[in-house]
């Protein structure tokens, strides 16, 4: 294992304090228990939005804290769901009186950290799960689809409508509809290693890719031999679009996601085919995000989430946004 | 149970954890993402180091903070379900007086119920609870025996054989359900660290 590391139980505290210098101007990292919050208390009457989960993922959750998305965020260890006291801790320091919405991936560890932290909270609270992940196949009796990279765009675009004034009902009932309209699904070239483990979590060939990866190096659907990226790409999108079944006048979001090792021009290359795959099936894409958002420590790898927009989320998803990974408009 | 029993348990169970964390971390890396042990691992560590702030607690008290202590300081599901274990421990009644047998086997039982209830997890789903629901069950019916360490020796059978079962079990909870198939043939990580604590022990307290 080649990384930067002093010595192992310090790694995520070593890490949370330069990201809190790095980036004083807009936020604040309290440490035990651990949360990012926004430097300037949230105002009164605005819904606070608390998101949270294993590291490895950077930037998220901590760099999409700031003006126009989240409110708090809670960094559990590498890969590891942050625990209640954290939580609590995040909802009583930032919740202005109008309440606390809690942003979850659907993975066990955090939907039950998230509950027990909520059950812990006095304050109102609810909660949003997403599950935007299409590589897994969903069913009541299972844990289900995982939440990955659309839960970037749900922290926007809900972090936005809070900004404006909206009610924590109204808060819910968009990121529902954001996660609802979008769909993902990404491709592993390599493993990633955990600190602590200090070996890839899984072995792959030299030509060899994992489709349909989870965000932590869990395998995905099945192991392929590594194919051209057109090839890779539209098989991807026919699961998306598969699942999602956009209309042809639908105006779309399309977003490739690095997973923290591919480089941005590898991922502008994706963003080029998933483009004439769509437009030569009619689809229009309207808006785009490229880079890495989501990620899976080291991995070489990408997913591609396609979101169904409508006007509101359009208008949400253009408004000004000031965080450490996502700014624009101010 | 008492006190001294939690603490002198902690470290015994540490002992064997440690001494089979390579199988367990392996197990995760094929079917989850490898956190698995070391998050029980943190956990073991941070009760061990408890000692000295609870031995001379009351037994509710002392379940509290090892409660709070693992809620606190291991994350992912395994830090929710036993925090949610030692949680529901120390609030059962009458911990001020003798906790014998019986009672003990009450408080197990109860804290495993609430795992279930936490992870909304039944027997067949590979997860810890393949192994921790029969045991309950099996105490339940050894509860008011006089003679109980022969029903412990088949406690611990029960763990091995339910621990082995996840073997060829399809994931439907948890991050392994993300497999499908491909769970298959891999004992569960977290049935296989729950069965070792069972048979830890128990065995300690047969030979007590």
């Amino acid at each position: 294992m080649k990384k930067f590391i002093n010595n192992n139980d310090d790694f995520l505290i070593e890490s949370l304090k330069g990201f809190g210098k790095a980036h004083s101007d807009i936020i604040n990292v309290n440490l035990d228990p651990s949360f990012v919050s926004r430097k300037n208390k949230t105002k009164d009457g605005k819904v606070s939005l608390i998101s949270g989960g294993g590291s490895g993922h950077e930037p998220m959750h901590g760099g999409f804290v700031g003006h126009g998305m989240l409110d708090a965020a809670c960094p559990g260890f590498v890969f590891s769901a942050p625990t209640p006291d954290q939580i609590q801790a995040a909802a009583e320091h930032v919740d202005s009186g109008a309440g606390v919405l809690f942003i979850v991936k659907n993975y066990s560890g955090d939907i039950m950290n998230f509950q027990m932290g909520a059950e812990m909270y006095s304050g109102k609270n609810d909660s949003i799960v997403t599950n935007d992940d299409v590589a897994v196949e969903d069913s009541t009796f299972t844990t289900g689809r995982r939440g990955v990279a659309a839960t970037v765009l749900v922290e926007k675009i809900v972090g936005s409508l809070a900004e404006h004034g909206g009610s924590l009902e109204e808060c819910k009932k968009l990121g529902e509809k954001v996660n609802k309209n979008a769909g993902t699904m990404g491709v592993a070239f390599t493993s990633c290693t955990v600190p602590a483990a200090g070996k890839p979590t899984f072995d792959i060939g030299d030509d060899e890719m994992e489709f349909g990866v989870g965000i932590h190096g869990e395998p995905g659907r099945k192991r392929e031999k590594i194919q051209p990226s057109k090839t890779i790409v539209g098989n991807i999108l026919e699961a998306i679009l598969d699942n999602l079944k956009p209309e042809k006048n639908e105006k779309n979001l399309l977003f490739v996601n690095g997973m923290g090792g591919t480089p941005l021009t590898e991922l502008y290359l994706v963003y080029e085919d998933a483009c004439q795959i769509l437009q030569s099936k009619g689809i229009q894409v309207t808006k785009s995000l490229v880079g890495n958002y989501c990620t899976s420590l080291e991995m070489q790898g990408a997913s591609i989430t396609l979101l169904k927009c409508d006007d509101e989320i359009l208008k949400h998803w253009d408004a000004p946004v000031h965080t450490a990974a996502m700014r624009w408009g101010m | 149970m008492s006190v001294s029993f939690l603490i002198s348990q902690a470290k015994s169970v540490q002992k064997v954890i440690d001494e089979n964390s390579a199988e367990i971390e392996i197990l995760d890396q094929k079917i989850g993402d490898g956190d698995h042990i070391f998050n029980i691992q943190r956990g073991l560590k941070l009760v061990v180091e408890l000692e000295d702030s609870i031995k001379d607690l009351s037994l509710a008290k002392a379940l509290n903070m090892i409660a709070m202590k693992v809620l606190s300081g291991i994350g992912g599901s395994s830090g929710a379900l036993f925090g949610t274990f030692f949680m529901t421990m120390a609030k059962s009644p009458d911990l001020d007086k003798n906790v014998d047998f019986t009672k003990a086997c009450e408080m197990i039982i109860s804290g495993i119920n609430a795992m279930k209830d936490r992870g909304k997890a039944d027997v067949g789903e590979k997860t810890m609870m393949d192994v921790l629901i029969p045991v309950s069950e099996k105490l339940d019916e050894l509860k008011n025996e006089s003679e109980f360490k022969s029903g412990l020796n088949e406690v611990i059978k029960i763990a091995e054989e339910r621990m082995l079962s996840t073997k060829d079990m399809l994931a439907t909870k948890g991050r392994a359900s993300f497999l499908g198939e491909r769970a298959k043939g891999h004992i569960d990580p977290g049935a296989r660290s729950s069965q070792l604590i069972i048979d830890t022990i128990c065995k300690s307290v047969i030979n007590n």
